[in-house]
């Protein structure tokens, strides 16, 4: 459960921002959260809660976005879509893929007050 | 705006704003009143005033971000990654699942190494400080750092372990990883290179099913070789799924009981030991 420690550096990000930024609450986290990093978004709900609980971001809603898996395809020489990594190239089949894409772990924006 | 009654300046402010105004507000309500002795007055209140007030409701605004949620770790692994290099040291993070070998198949590389090169060892678990005794008992330095409730070594654990036990400079630092082959594959901890060890005893299907830790690492060591005349274990698979997950991934398929296929492995070591002399000031 990695993600406790995940949940803890969006914290760290959050009360950064509050003391350079100046807010006392936030009410919205935004995460782009890839489908082929290695985390799961409903580890990450769970453990928001819990570690957000009696700080400035307690009760934030959290908005995950999950980009699709971009990969590049040494075979074919195109970027395409995999829904997991181990996954054959969709076009022709090959494994030969590089990760380009959908892999990032972000804090994309707060809605604070 | 203000959120209550959607006044306000129009403009977002840093600081928390608090305003002060007037309201025209009219208030007329009927009700009745039963007295004590059950009569019942109805009447009407007309009332008109203004008055003023505070709001510590605040206006919400968005903050660009964007920043990745590792950023700290991965300001500690750079740190490590220089201190590693200043001192010409090889560092491996060993990852696996509970009970691949891992502490087996360091031991006897410790043993069979000793007297080549400066070598030591961080120890990673939840807890104890078994295998970092396994580890002294070679004369090879090693630290233990116990995570508790955690699942993974990250970056800050090593940089805090590192100013207990140096860096062994132009060697080899191993860091053994907690047991877990899902949790670590996520934290640099500023590596060399990272090496994942399966054991022959496990599912061949696991790079499939844990694809993060076998896209991450630059070589797999499949440990226990020797019992494969005793398992129905399919070798030709193992290393065709670790490939799909990370084409090209180096192999070394090992006994560290037996000892076969041991020289590859320190083959591996020495071709990747750090040559250039380090610079000092």
């Amino acid at each position: 459960m990695h993600e406790m420690s995940l949940c803890q550096g969006i914290l760290d990000i959050i009360e950064e921002r509050a003391a350079v930024d100046r807010f006392s609450r936030v009410t919205k986290v935004r995460l782009s959260i890839g489908a082929l990093s290695h985390v799961d978004p409903k580890a990450i709900g769970f453990g928001f809660d819990v570690v957000t609980r009696d700080t400035v971001a307690d009760g934030a809603v959290l908005e995950i976005d999950q980009p699709p898996g971009q990969a590049f395809c040494m075979a074919c020489s195109s970027t395409v879509t995999i829904p997991t990594r181990g996954q054959p190239c969709p076009s022709c089949g090959s494994h030969q893929l590089m990760v380009v894409g959908g892999d990032e772990l972000r804090v994309d924006e707060l809605e604070v007050s | 705006m203000c959120t209550v009654c959607g006044c306000g300046p129009g403009e977002t402010r840093i600081e928390g704003h608090a305003h002060e105004h007037e309201h025209e507000h009219e208030h007329d309500h009927e009700h009745e009143h039963i007295g004590p002795d059950g009569t019942v007055t109805r009447h009407t209140h007309h009332r008109h005033h203004g008055h003023s007030h505070n709001h510590d409701i605040q206006p919400s605004r968005l903050i660009k971000v964007e920043q990745d949620i590792l950023a700290k770790n991965d300001r500690f692994a750079a740190v490590n990654r220089q201190l590693f290099a200043a001192s010409n040291t090889l560092t491996l993070n060993l990852m696996s699942s509970p009970g691949s070998g891992k502490t087996t198949l360091l031991v006897r590389t410790l043993t069979d190494l000793r007297e080549t090169r400066p070598m030591a060892v961080i120890e990673g678990d939840q807890q104890t400080s078994f295998d970092a005794e396994r580890i002294r008992a070679t004369g090879v330095p090693a630290i233990q750092v116990n995570t508790g409730k955690g699942c993974h070594l990250d970056a800050q654990m090593v940089i805090q372990a590192l100013g207990v036990q140096p860096t062994p400079r132009d060697g080899v630092l191993f860091i053994e990883n907690v047991g877990n082959l899902v949790c670590p594959a996520g934290f640099d901890l500023g590596e060399s290179k990272r090496v994942v060890v399966i054991s022959v005893t496990e599912g061949e299907d696991k790079p499939l099913k844990y694809p993060d830790m076998f896209a991450t690492a630059d070589l797999m060591i499949i440990n226990k070789i020797d019992l494969l005349p005793h398992l129905s274990f399919d070798l030709p698979r193992l290393i065709e799924g670790a490939r799909q997950v990370k084409p090209g991934l180096e192999v070394i398929e090992l006994s560290s009981t037996t000892g076969a296929g041991l020289d590859r492995w320190y083959e591996w070591l020495g071709a990747h030991q750090p040559s250039s002399p380090s610079v000092t000031a």
